[in-house]
């Protein structure tokens, strides 16, 4: 997965031609840490269809609030610019992020 | 034939790391199996310091940080997995994952712990992870120079509000009670109201959470006056309690209204060879020190009742040949009876006799539902094959045999 900071969000996110899917996540966060190895997988399994992104929301807070993201973990997907859907916290079970995926790329 | 574990630990939380040390201690093929990262809501409480032996700066994520050294140290096995099923009749457990990964024991331990409490206010679901958290740790980074409420004040509750103060301009705790009245220790009741930064909504509860996108403001309710106000703020930290996570144990071990499971003092739940610990159980007081100590306690008994199936699996369960093994009790008349005519029926047949004094084998008898003394049954290769209860003459004996 591609490590994105407040420098390359814009062009590897905003600006990007394919759908993107981002992590927000931060080394302090016991749910996201337990998360990571299912989304390392997920990422694998779906390479080349989207692209994977995670942003380290504690380094970069001010870029996560101004993505609306004020929680840990929270997964979001972005097409043409614009955050298309979102799951935060127990909202989080990667079978749906899954289907949330076939449905944006269908 | 997979492979049978000693004891398999479902939740890795301190219950279970604290089993698994006391089990793999013990030269038990121990596991557990653990979703996410070991720990359970203690890795996530920044602010503990009611472990004896650990205090003065020390937190909760350090404390399980050497729960799971300790445990690895005498070889506990941790495998990731999410248990969807089980199958817990007869002597060898069976676990399925969410994966569809099997997994067997011969003993098991349930300590899958809670999970914070919704209270399903208006805006709660809709503003999760967009200002309401239940997780300090997880979040408390976002609020710097911000204001947030927390709502509640047991011991989670007043010392999370105090973590965030490290973060947040200004930290407002709501609490149902009367002024000066919080359910929380009072070590941390008296820092609290030393504390500055923190500021005390009395009487009230949270009505609603309102904003667009993000948290802007909440609504307050007195319940004395029922009034409502408004306050604007830019997080809301819900700590309300807990709800075990057993779900998935409904109809397998018996719970109690709540969901919490129940267990007698060993804490054998209502299944033999099935043990539960830890924030899931029924009990009083919920905390990583009583957890530790279930968890010890049910790896103990654990293993006390894998040693009575050990003899039991080598004198009946294994034998190449035929097993009449008598349920009885060495005081009562007729299980003496019993025992004799069982002797003289078996003469000649090649069939071994063993007994087991049904009031000191009660798991082996609950397993195999024997509530009558005397009952005799049959094993063939370790099945119950035939089955006789109560009083039985020599020709009721034998015709079993046929």
């Amino acid at each position: 997965m591609l490590e994105v900071d407040k420098a390359t969000f814009e062009t590897e996110v905003l600006q990007s031609g394919e759908l993107v899917f981002v992590d927000f996540w931060s080394p302090a966060c016991a749910p996201c840490l337990d998360l990571l190895p299912e989304v390392e997988a997920f990422a694998e399994k779906n390479g080349g269809r989207a692209k994977f992104c995670k942003v380290d929301s504690g380094a970069n807070k001010r870029l996560a609030i101004s993505q609306k993201v004020m929680g840990l973990p929270t997964f979001a997907f972005y097409k043409d610019g614009e955050k298309v859907a979102a799951f935060s916290k127990d909202e989080i079970d990667m079978s749906a992020i899954q289907d949330k995926l076939d449905e944006l790329l269908s | 034939m997979p492979e049978i574990y000693d004891m398999i630990i479902v939740g890795g939380g301190p219950a279970g790391l604290a089993a698994g040390i006391y089990g793999s201690r013990s030269r038990l093929k121990t596991a557990i199996i653990e979703k996410g990262r070991p720990g359970g809501q203690a890795a996530t409480t920044e602010e503990m310091e009611n472990y004896p032996g650990f205090f003065n700066g020390s937190t909760g994520p350090g404390l399980i940080e050497k729960f799971v050294a300790h445990a690895a140290y005498f070889g506990t096995e941790i495998i990731r997995g999410e248990v969807a099923d089980m199958e817990l009749k007869g002597n060898v457990k069976k676990l399925i994952t969410t994966k569809g990964n099997e997994y067997f024991s011969h003993a098991l331990i349930l300590s899958p712990g809670a999970e914070p409490r919704m209270l399903h206010i208006k805006g709660e679901g809709e503003l999760r992870g967009r200002g309401v958290s239940y997780c300090a740790t997880c979040d408390a980074g976002f609020f710097e120079d911000l204001d947030v409420v927390v709502i509640g004040n047991g011991d989670a509750a007043i010392e999370e509000a105090m973590y965030l103060t490290r973060f947040a301009n200004e930290v407002t705790v709501i609490v149902i009670h009367d002024e000066g009245t919080l359910d929380c220790n009072k070590a941390s009741a008296e820092k609290a109201f030393r504390n500055p930064k923190l500021k005390w909504i009395w009487h009230s509860v949270l009505a609603e959470i309102v904003g667009d996108e993000l948290v802007e403001k909440v609504v307050i309710k007195n319940i004395k006056t029922g009034e409502l106000s408004e306050k604007a703020v830019d997080g809301v930290f819900f700590f309300v309690g807990a709800v075990p996570k057993t779900k998935f144990l409904e109809g397998k071990v018996d719970l109690n209204q709540q969901g919490y499971i129940l267990t007698n003092d060993l804490m054998e739940t209502n299944v033999p060879g099935v043990y539960a610990a830890g924030d899931a159980r029924a009990k009083y007081l919920r905390q990583v020190i009583t957890a530790a100590s279930d968890g010890a306690v049910a790896a103990v008994a654990a293993e006390k009742y894998l040693s009575e199936m050990e003899t039991f699996r080598g004198q009946v369960l294994e034998q190449q040949v035929p097993v009449a093994l008598l349920f009885w009790a060495p005081q009562a008349e007729e299980s003496i009876v019993a025992i004799n005519r069982l002797e003289s029926a078996v003469e000649g047949t090649g069939i071994r006799v063993a007994k087991l004094d049904t009031y000191r084998n009660q798991k082996i008898a609950g397993t195999y539902g024997v509530t009558v003394t005397p009952t005799l049954l049959l094993f063939r290769n370790g099945e119950v094959v035939g089955r006789l209860e109560g009083e039985s003459s020599i020709e009721q004996i034998k015709s079993l045999f046929q």
